[in-house]
């Protein structure tokens, strides 16, 4: 019953993705066509005459009233089909696919550095309130979060790449001198790992690093910031006066009862942040040559690439609405307090 | 035809190589290791799909670029300039251009001379009005099969019958129906003229002729596809000198040699990696460190730096007949007056801007003593120079003595030139009273407005034409209604002279007086006001012998050698 | 977020004391007082920044190209002789504005938004709901490339775009603080006398609901700012020769490799001193207005 019941509770979740859904999909089509320039023009190629750009329009549909258009879109997203890409001239399906993954092991990549340096910066600054300690972290975070992530990016670049040469040079995912792993579940490292190949693996770590920290960076700071408030409120809670009044050890207390509670609000906050980096990494991905979906629509946007940006925003939009699924679901499981309320 | 300049350029610019590799564990086991596509899904790349298991001792030479390659076909629409690179390095032509060696000891193609590619030998008839091609006996294709002449007739009626780019080449060159094109045997190729041509012959020499394996690519087609655009769109099938042996969208290139390629000296590189890089500076960094062997196409301030450096070598060639211009369009309306327009040609800071935008790259095009041109070449320096009081009295004797606003626009993909130069025209216009703003127009809709629609008031222009005639070049940018003249400026005598010249062999002695006056009427009327002739600029690590400057400015990595290596 | 049903802010003696919160928590807090020091001389160079510049920030050729920083060009000057000091200086203001109207527009519009579905709920709750979610499930950065690239690059579209982007988070948090509220007693009270929905919205709910929006504000200037520069980067921001930080940095960004630092260095600075400002600033604000931090 309790199953039948969450299931419910994701269906229910995912049905009411579907208005925004459609709303993304309505946007992001009048978007495209408002983008300045002429994708025939583009299409029919450098010396093509009027003709020929009609011709090409009319292959391409461009030529039909906007309405047309859209309900063709529509038909053609039921079915799976997300349309060609005219600069990479690959399906933009394909093109996702394979770039999805460099931009999740990235992003994914950069939330665990952030987390890994942000928890702990945001406990000891929420154990000692206002003292100096505190006062620091605030400032780390704060500049973290102030530094332009292309700026950042170009800065480690110029210091750990071209002056120390510590960093391998930043052409992608995988120096040219190593194969990728067989795909299992996209991530490089991981999928190297799998294959029991530790040095591609190392070598894809060393080419993960530099972005992830530069998109790192600029995560710390929310993620910081809410692990001390939450703690902070959490740590002034009845409850936890209770436990340390009932003797038990300080460091029992905060991590057993108050880092316990104060996780959920970090969790939402981690959600947000992840999405929010997803879209941050557009500039990082340029300047590390990161072959992720944000370089794709970036070029695809400067196009006009109607079925790109289309196909990256919807591909974007669902990957929200399964993370909001993934919080709730987290929620349920951390939180005893929360059940099903429909 | 023309190279399409300004627009794609900007895609174009910085691309550079990388090579690699001081560490000798990394080139062992780069391709070493079959390995699924990890991007692109090996589906889609048949040929690949068996990366050879070989003993690679020897590591690639890498190209930092910092444009994509969108296809591997370059008939197909949609192909950018970077593509063509495939058309070079993967197909033969019937013919191709010999080498000549340029004053600063670099190489350049040189486009008086035809030397064989497939074919051995040509001959014209003698009513002038058809060639015959002898073709190669032992040339293959990658997948054994001989290249006979049908394969030509194939490749040609694609050509012409794809539309778009490819079409509109070949018809440069007069080559414009199925019908014109004949395989006499498997061996012999005939092509019928509409009527003789100078432009006909150097036009087989373009990329676009190229040779496809037409028996494979028939097995292709489809009712819907006759030729097979979809299948060569991802695979190539070619003859020529080296293979792709992987291809992953919007990252690499890897070329591998065809140790059987008939047409030329076998290249001394067995594998070269294309890398596409985008950010300028990552490709600078690269190629200073020496993670890349060759970054092609370099902005011109790094070109004259790295130079300077001194630890690399950097090769800057100016593009024969193209040119940065400032064009003014005539449809709107105090460029109407020719005195305005040679207002602005007298008000251009052209050294500052050459200084500063150029870098002392390419060759400046201001300054001549006389009126008159002496010489039938182009580009060549128009007879301008900076004088502001000259321009203001000339401004003075028209209608707009109090100046007026105008906005100056550039293709955003340009800006590493464009928008210095923009910068420095606002400026001086200022002094004369020509209030400018800056308008920064995206790369895709740059095409559309400049060059389509052609409604840029003021703006900064970069066409170049690939066959190397005046005529040529006047045709595309000086007779109203065709592509590159964005400033919808009509001569009747420039486009009579056009007419007569465009066909016209060069040692006619007709020739060179029509290019003369056709020279002296632009100087004139300026309707397009020369900054420079740029330059491609290529910068190399010592180890890299043997590149060589082609008009299609791409990356012919055939020559290439790295020292000390044997392929 | 943290937000507790707070009583209604009344009265003289209620501001005096804040004030007096105030000046208390900056002496506790000396990170904050830095950022309030830092915001007087921003808004100081923002207002008269233009007068007190050494050069004209347009002019080339104010010195020779590139030249490292020196007595007579304190943060050098760039590919085109232009003075990096005077054009960072003068570009406060631009930056500043930019942001600032960005933030007033989304606060402006999504504050009365998020407080009317807050309020009424029902189908206007529902509808701008299901408005924000749209907005909220575009990669946000992108967005703002789609807008600015698809209306075109000038000053006022960054400001739409931006002020779009940052439109849910206002509305969310009006959202919520006036649904919270709207049944409080002190409402019911002023329902009771006779006040209209408006009037009650407008001056007895809303008021209350400013605190937690002024950290937001500030927190999201800084935001403003940096997606400013985000757009200049991919070549989307302000037109030349306008002077903007942003703009400065992306271009400068190219002269790193090449040695020329102080094109990069100094606009970067001012950027992310400007940025930093505003999120200490927010934080600061929130140390003021959150009920926690009252005991």
């Amino acid at each position: 019953m309790r199953v039948s019941n969450k299931l419910k509770l994701v269906l229910l979740r995912l049905l009411q993705a579907v208005p925004a859904l459609f709303g993304i999909v309505l946007v992001s089509f009048l978007l495209t066509r408002a983008l300045p320039g002429d994708p025939a023009v583009y299409f029919a190629g450098p010396m093509a005459d009027e003709q020929s750009i009609a011709e090409i329009r009319q292959q391409m549909g461009l030529d039909r009233p906007l309405p047309l258009q859209f309900f063709s879109y529509i038909g053609d997203l039921l079915q799976g089909e997300l349309g060609q890409s005219i600069s990479t001239g690959q399906p933009v399906l394909t093109e996702l696919a394979s770039r999805l993954p460099a931009s999740l092991e990235l992003t994914l990549f950069a939330l665990l550095l952030s987390l890994l340096v942000a928890l702990p910066l945001g406990i000891l600054a929420a154990t000692r309130p206002n003292s100096w300690v505190d006062h620091l972290c605030r400032v780390v975070v704060t500049a973290g979060v102030s530094l332009p992530t292309f700026f950042t990016g170009l800065l480690l670049l110029y210091i750990f790449y071209f002056l120390l040469g510590w960093a391998p040079s930043p052409m992608g995912r995988l120096d040219f001198a190593y194969l990728p792993p067989e795909t299992v579940t996209g991530s490089f490292v991981i999928d190297a790992l799998l294959a029991g190949d530790p040095e591609t693996a190392r070598a894809a770590f060393a080419q993960l690093l530099l972005p992830a920290i530069t998109l790192g960076l600029f995560t710390l700071a929310p993620i910081a910031r809410m692990t001390r408030a939450a703690l902070i409120q959490v740590l002034e809670g009845e409850f936890i006066r209770t436990a340390r009044a009932a003797g038990l050890a300080r460091r029992k207390v905060l991590y057993r009862y108050g880092l316990r509670n104060a996780i959920l609000p970090v969790i939402t906050t981690l959600g947000m942040v992840f999405s929010f980096a997803l879209g941050a990494n557009v500039l990082v991905e340029k300047v590390f040559a990161w072959p992720g979906i944000g370089s794709f629509a970036v070029e695809a946007l400067v196009v006009s690439d109607y079925a790109a940006v289309q196909g990256f925003v919807l591909c974007m939009a669902v990957l929200f609405v399964l993370l909001n699924l993934l919080i709730d679901v987290i929620y349920t499981l951390v939180d005893p307090r929360v059940r099903m309320e429909s | 035809m023309p190279k399409h300049g300004a627009w794609l350029a900007c895609i174009v610019q910085s691309r550079g190589t990388s090579t690699k590799n001081e560490n000798p564990t990394m080139d062992r086991r780069t391709f070493v290791k079959g390995a699924s596509l990890a991007t692109l899904g090996a589906g889609l790349l048949p040929l690949l799909k068996s990366l050879p298991v070989q003993a690679a001792s020897n590591r690639p030479l890498v190209v930092a670029l910092g444009a994509s390659i969108n296809s591997l076909d370059i008939h197909r629409s949609g192909t950018n300039r970077t593509s063509y690179q495939i058309a070079v390095n993967c197909y033969d032509r019937l013919v191709s251009f010999g080498t000549k060696t340029l004053a600063d000891g670099s190489v350049s193609y040189d486009y008086n001379t035809l030397v064989p590619e497939l074919a051995t030998e040509w001959e014209t008839a003698e009513d002038g009005l058809s060639i015959t091609f002898h073709l190669r006996q032992d040339a293959t294709f990658w997948d054994g099969k001989p290249v006979t002449a049908h394969d030509v007739k194939w490749s040609f009626d694609r050509a012409v019958s794809v539309g778009g780019f490819p079409t509109m080449q070949m018809k440069a060159g007069s080559l414009e129906k199925p019908e014109q094109f004949e395989a006499l045997d498997d061996h012999t190729f005939r092509i019928h003229l509409l009527h003789p041509s100078k432009l006909t012959r150097p036009d087989l020499a373009t990329p676009v002729p190229i040779v496809i394996n037409s028996v494979a690519a028939k097995a292709e087609a489809t009712e819907a596809d006759p030729w097979a655009t979809e299948f060569l769109h991802r695979t190539a099938l070619g003859s020529g000198a080296f293979k792709v042996q992987r291809w992953d969208v919007g990252q690499q290139l890897v070329y591998e040699r065809n140790d059987d390629w008939k047409c030329g000296p076998l290249p001394a590189l067995q594998r070269v990696v294309i890398r596409e890089l985008p950010s300028t500076s990552t490709r600078r960094a690269l190629i200073e460190r020496g993670d890349v062997n060759i970054s092609f196409d370099i902005p011109n301030k790094d070109a004259r730096e790295l130079e300077a450096g001194g630890k690399l070598k950097v090769v800057s060639t100016p593009i024969e007949n193209c040119l940065f211009v400032l064009a003014t369009n005539l449809d709107f309306e105090p460029f109407k007056d020719k005195r305005v327009r040679q207002a602005i040609a007298y008000a251009v800071p052209y050294a500052d801007i050459f200084r500063n935008a150029a870098y002392e790259r390419g060759l400046p095009m201001w300054g001549a003593q006389s009126a008159k041109p002496t010489e039938a070449v182009w580009p060549q320096p128009f007879p301008y120079a900076t004088d502001l009081d000259k321009a203001k009295a000339l401004l003075a004797e028209t209608d707009y003595k109090d100046g007026f606003e105008v906005p100056l626009s550039f293709d955003l993909g340009q800006a590493d030139w464009a928008e210095p130069t923009a910068l420095l025209i606002q400026q001086n216009l200022q002094r004369i009273g020509i209030r400018t703003t800056l308008n920064k127009v995206p790369g895709a809709n740059w095409r559309t407005v400049a060059l389509v629609e052609k409604k840029l008031p003021l703006h900064l222009e970069n066409f170049g034409g690939w066959l190397n005639t005046p005529d040529y070049y006047f045709y595309w940018a000086y007779l109203k209604g065709n592509l590159f003249n964005s400033s919808n400026y009509e001569n009747a005598e420039i486009r009579q002279l056009v007419e007569e010249t465009l066909y016209m062999e060069q040692d006619d002695p007709q020739y060179r007086p029509k290019i003369l006056r056709m020279i002296e009427i632009a100087m004139d009327d300026v309707p397009r006001i020369p900054l420079w002739q740029p330059s491609v600029n290529v910068a190399m690590r010592p180890e890299v012998q043997g590149y060589q400057y082609w008009f299609h400015r791409q990356l012919d990595i055939r020559p290439l050698t790295l020292e000390g290596r044997q392929g | 977020m943290t937000q507790t049903a707070s009583t209604p802010a009344s009265a003289a003696g209620a501001q005096a004391s804040g004030w007096r919160q105030a000046r208390y928590l900056l002496a506790e807090n000396p990170v904050s007082a830095m950022a309030f020091v830092l915001f007087a001389l921003i808004l100081l160079l923002a207002l008269f920044g233009p007068w007190l510049v050494p050069y004209d920030p347009l002019a080339t050729y104010a010195g020779e190209p590139l030249q490292a920083p020196s007595a007579a060009h304190w943060f050098g000057t760039d590919n085109l002789g232009r003075d990096v000091f005077s054009r960072v200086v003068v570009a406060t203001r631009l930056d500043l504005s930019i942001a600032l109207v960005a933030v007033a527009l989304s606060f402006v519009f999504g504050s009365a938004l998020g407080a009317m579905a807050g309020y009424y709920g029902g189908w206007i709750d529902r509808l701008s709901g299901r408005l924000l979610d749209t907005i909220m499930a575009f990669p946000l950065f992108v967005l703002a490339m789609g807008i600015v690239a698809a209306a075109g690059n000038t000053v006022e579209n960054i400001v739409y775009a931006t002020a779009i982007i940052n439109l849910p988070f206002y509305a969310r948090m009006a959202r919520a603080e006036v649904n919270v509220r709207r049944n409080a007693g002190f409402v019911q009270a002023a329902r009771l006398s006779g006040n209209s929905d408006w009037r009650i919205l407008a001056l007895h709910i809303f008021p209350n609901t400013l605190p937690p929006m002024m950290v937001q504000i500030s927190l999201n200037m800084g935001w403003a700012i940096l997606n400013a520069a985000g757009l200049s980067f991919i070549g989307l921001g302000v037109r030349p020769p306008t002077p903007e930080w942003g703009i400065m940095v992306a271009e400068g960004a190219n002269f790193i490799i090449s040695g020329e630092w102080w094109l990069v260095v100094f606009p970067g600075a001012a950027l992310v001193l400007a940025v930093f400002t505003f999120n200490l600033l927010g934080d600061g604000l929130r140390d003021l207005v959150d009920p926690q931090r009252r005991t």
